[in-house]
């Protein structure tokens, strides 16, 4: 809450205050409306192939966001932040982690989760633990299952009730082969977005445009998306080449669930990930790990395993940046001086 | 060929644009002898030099009138003949205040002998005397923090020195005053370069300029046409803070000064070029250090000008010789933008620190709400130290003092870079300082009750 002090002095009013005197001219604001600028793609991907639904979550879940903001900043006497976009982030991005058929109160209730309890109890923007919108999918996933697990709403394949990853778990689950091929053509829907899934996470070509933009722009680093990815990638490719009858081959797990919202939006949130490039390396790859853990491990119910990798490596941020603090312009030689008296 | 990139760099530092065109190509111009001059005791870093003169007194110019008291000091002379008119507190360009002594000058003074014999042939002279002139002349770190140049040129007997690196870089925006002097008077900076390296008995000379200022680093490598072969310009990617000492040495020579340590530790001195000037000119022509090179710039001034000026001219006539200030002045800062002092008034007079006058209008000096910490990281890949400014500016703001002291705060020396790239307008260099306070505080007072 600082603002520079008038200072009434003899001649001309000078305005004084602490060094730099000059700014980069970076603020909150303009990150967070870069982060909209960059899911721009993902929700014209989520208007096209599931229509009014999108439209529908979208605004249902940014208009609960922005006022519960608003009401929570007011009730704790704190001023009103729905300036800083942080809010309308969250509600864009809680939207897109919703299946289409979600009835629109439980979109609601996600959206007050997500602001009142996994944000402004914390103190609000920058104190929260945990990524607020997967922290209110998560609260959906659990209170919710059914309808956060049912996707015959999809405007294209209604013969199936299913994600591509739900689908493959089952058949694996049963000990039947995979139910389908990755040929061409099924990769090039994955890659466009035209399958079942929540409503913002199919497009793995519009997703990976906003993330373009946001490296473009420096809003974020590579290193998450790239480490994420690429443990993913790495994981697959190992069980494939293992036992190629029972796992599926890298692109599809690549292209499927919510891995490239995940790991180019969720997991660069700045506010709930590491602040240094090695920090962010080891969230990226602890990131990749637990959701191949939570995809392939047979046992296990659910088939998507993104939103929670996030959430746990989330819990450890503080750990991460702890251990991964620079090494201090000096320290090395100092110590070595020291060890020598 | 003497000029060639540095070969190494330091982790972290930011880009700010240099907002240099405005004065960089205009040459040093004599500033016209003011009416009146206010010459502080404490224009250097350590104890105020102590005045010998008593209100009423004549004194001629480069005279003594303040003498150095004790061991980190440096003398004061006077800039210009006169009559002092008063001794009094003044503030000074860095926020406090100290005992200063005011000159009525006398433009009609004939230009007397210098008041120290000149040492033309210093080359053969030895270093010792050499020193004992940079000591009478009042020579002080004239980059920014005044340290008494005497003092820092007599290392202890354990620590060789084998390296001198001339300061060039002039990595704050806005100031050309550094720039200017090599451009124009690179022999001397040069000469003055040479002397000091009799001094200090350093086998080699390093210099350093960032590399948007390559007419500089042209002249100054013409006027070391004759110099031995192992002197070098060494050109420094642009990028702040290339001019902080231990940065600078790493970026010249690899070297990594310890934590707590000093330049001499690793057989490095760094001298600002306008301090290598000043020796210049005290050892060649017996003139103490009494004038300098300032940039007065900004948006808020009517013609930005390179000064040459005396020492103790009062802001408002440094201003008003620029054409005066426009009435959109908002903020004036002495220094630089990234370090600089901002001042309440115009009423204060340049030291021998003072390499630049900003003038910022209203439109630059937006008022500003700082917000939480997003724990974005600029901070951290900006810090030239690799501290972590986020999470000491927190441990400030909780009066965590002991943590701020664990990660090291004292080593931060106040470059701003993180507070300049912080997206949530933090005061995080505000809150390094009260850390710093707080935990000098609190080592006096500990230090006291050892001795009681």
């Amino acid at each position: 809450m600082n603002t520079e002090q008038q200072n009434t002095a003899a001649g001309p009013e000078l305005v004084v205050g602490v060094s730099p005197h000059i700014h980069s001219g970076a603020s909150v604001e303009r990150i967070m409306l870069d982060v909209v600028i960059a899911l721009l793609p993902a929700v014209a991907a989520a208007l096209y192939f599931f229509g009014l639904n999108a439209a529908r979550l979208i605004v249902t879940c940014v208009a609960t966001c922005l006022a519960t903001e608003w009401i929570c900043r007011r009730l704790m006497g704190r001023n009103n932040t729905l300036g800083d976009f942080s809010a309308l982030v969250t509600g864009l991005l809680l939207a897109l982690n919703l299946p289409p058929g979600l009835p629109t109160w439980m979109a609601i209730a996600g959206g007050v989760f997500a602001i009142a309890v996994a944000k402004q109890v914390f103190g609000g923007l920058g104190y929260n633990p945990f990524n607020p919108a997967l922290a209110a999918r998560a609260f959906l996933l659990i209170s919710f299952t059914g309808p956060m697990t049912t996707w015959s709403a999809s405007c294209i394949d209604a013969t199936s009730t299913a994600t591509p990853l739900g689908m493959v778990k089952e058949a694996f689950k049963a000990g039947a082969p995979a139910p389908f091929a990755m040929d061409g053509g099924l990769t090039l829907d994955f890659l466009l977005g035209n399958m079942n899934g929540c409503i913002g996470e199919t497009s793995a070509i519009a997703l990976l445009i906003g993330a373009l933009y946001l490296l473009y722009r420096r809003v974020i680093t590579w290193h998450i998306p790239v480490a994420f990815i690429g443990t993913v990638a790495i994981y697959a490719a190992i069980l494939h080449a293992v036992n190629p009858a029972a796992s599926m081959p890298v692109h599809f797990h690549l292209l499927t669930g919510g891995l490239m919202l995940g790991a180019c939006f969720m997991a660069t949130d700045m506010v709930t990930t590491p602040t240094t490039a090695r920090g962010r390396l080891i969230f990226g790859v602890g990131c990749g790990l637990l959701t191949m853990v939570l995809r392939t491990v047979k046992t296990g119910a659910y088939p998507e395993g993104v939103s929670f990798a996030i959430l746990i490596m989330n819990a450890f941020t503080p750990l991460i940046n702890r251990a991964t603090r620079h090494r201090i312009f000096g320290a090395a030689e100092a110590a070595k001086r020291e060890a020598r008296k | 060929m003497k000029v060639s990139p540095a070969p190494f760099l330091f982790r972290g530092g930011i880009h700010p644009p240099d907002s240099k065109t405005a004065t960089a190509a205009l040459p040093l111009k004599d500033l016209p002898l003011p009416a009146r001059l206010e010459v502080s005791t404490s224009q250097h870093l350590g104890a105020p030099a102590a005045p010998c003169v008593a209100v009423g007194d004549r004194v001629t110019a480069g005279q003594l009138i303040a003498k150095a008291s004790g061991f980190i000091s440096a003398n004061v002379h006077a800039p210009a003949a006169g009559t002092i008119a008063a001794i009094r507190e003044a503030p000074t360009p860095t926020g406090r205040t100290a005992t200063a002594i005011i000159i009525e000058t006398d433009a009609d003074a004939p230009a007397g002998e210098p008041p120290y014999k000149p040492i033309p042939d210093w080359r053969e002279q030895a270093p010792r005397s050499l020193l004992d002139r940079v000591a009478e002349a009042g020579i002080v770190g004239m980059g920014g923090a005044g340290f008494p140049t005497h003092v820092k040129l007599s290392p202890p007997g354990d620590k060789p020195i084998d390296t001198l690196i001339l300061n060039g870089a002039e990595c704050e925006p806005f100031l050309n005053s550094d720039n200017r002097l090599l451009i124009e008077r690179a022999e001397q900076v040069w000469e003055g370069c040479q002397i000091i390296r009799r001094i200090l008995g350093a086998g080699t000379i390093r210099v350093a300029i960032e590399d948007n200022k390559r007419e500089a680093a042209k002249a100054l490598a013409a006027a070391m046409e004759s110099a031995p072969d192992d002197a070098h310009i060494h050109l420094l990617k642009t990028l702040y803070p290339q001019g902080s000492e231990k940065q600078q040495i790493y970026s010249v020579t690899g070297r990594t000064v310890p934590m707590g340590g000093l330049p001499m530790d690793v057989g490095c001195v760094v001298e600002n070029v306008a301090t290598a000037y000043a020796v210049w000119d005290a050892v060649v022509n017996g003139r103490p250090l009494t004038a300098r090179a300032i940039t007065v710039t900004g948006d808020a001034v009517n013609t930005p000008t390179n000064w040459f000026a005396p020492v103790g001219t009062s802001f408002a006539d440094l201003v008003a010789a620029s054409g005066g200030a426009r009435d959109n002045l908002a903020k004036l800062i002495a220094g630089g933008p990234m370090m600089g002092f901002a001042l309440p008034s115009l009423e204060v007079a340049m030291s021998k620190t003072s390499s630049g006058l900003l003038l910022f209008p209203r439109e630059c000096v937006r008022p500003y709400r700082s917000m939480a910490c997003i724990n974005c990281g600029r901070c951290v890949e900006a810090c030239p130290l690799g501290l972590m400014p986020n999470e000491l500016s927190q441990a400030a703001e909780a009066d965590d003092i002991d943590e701020a002291e664990n990660r090291h705060v004292m080593d931060c020396f106040e470059c701003g870079a993180c507070a300049y790239v912080c997206p949530a307008r933090r005061p995080l260099v505000q809150h390094m300082r009260r850390a710093k306070a707080v935990i000098t505080q609190r080592r006096r007072a500990a230090a006291q009750q050892k001795k009681t």
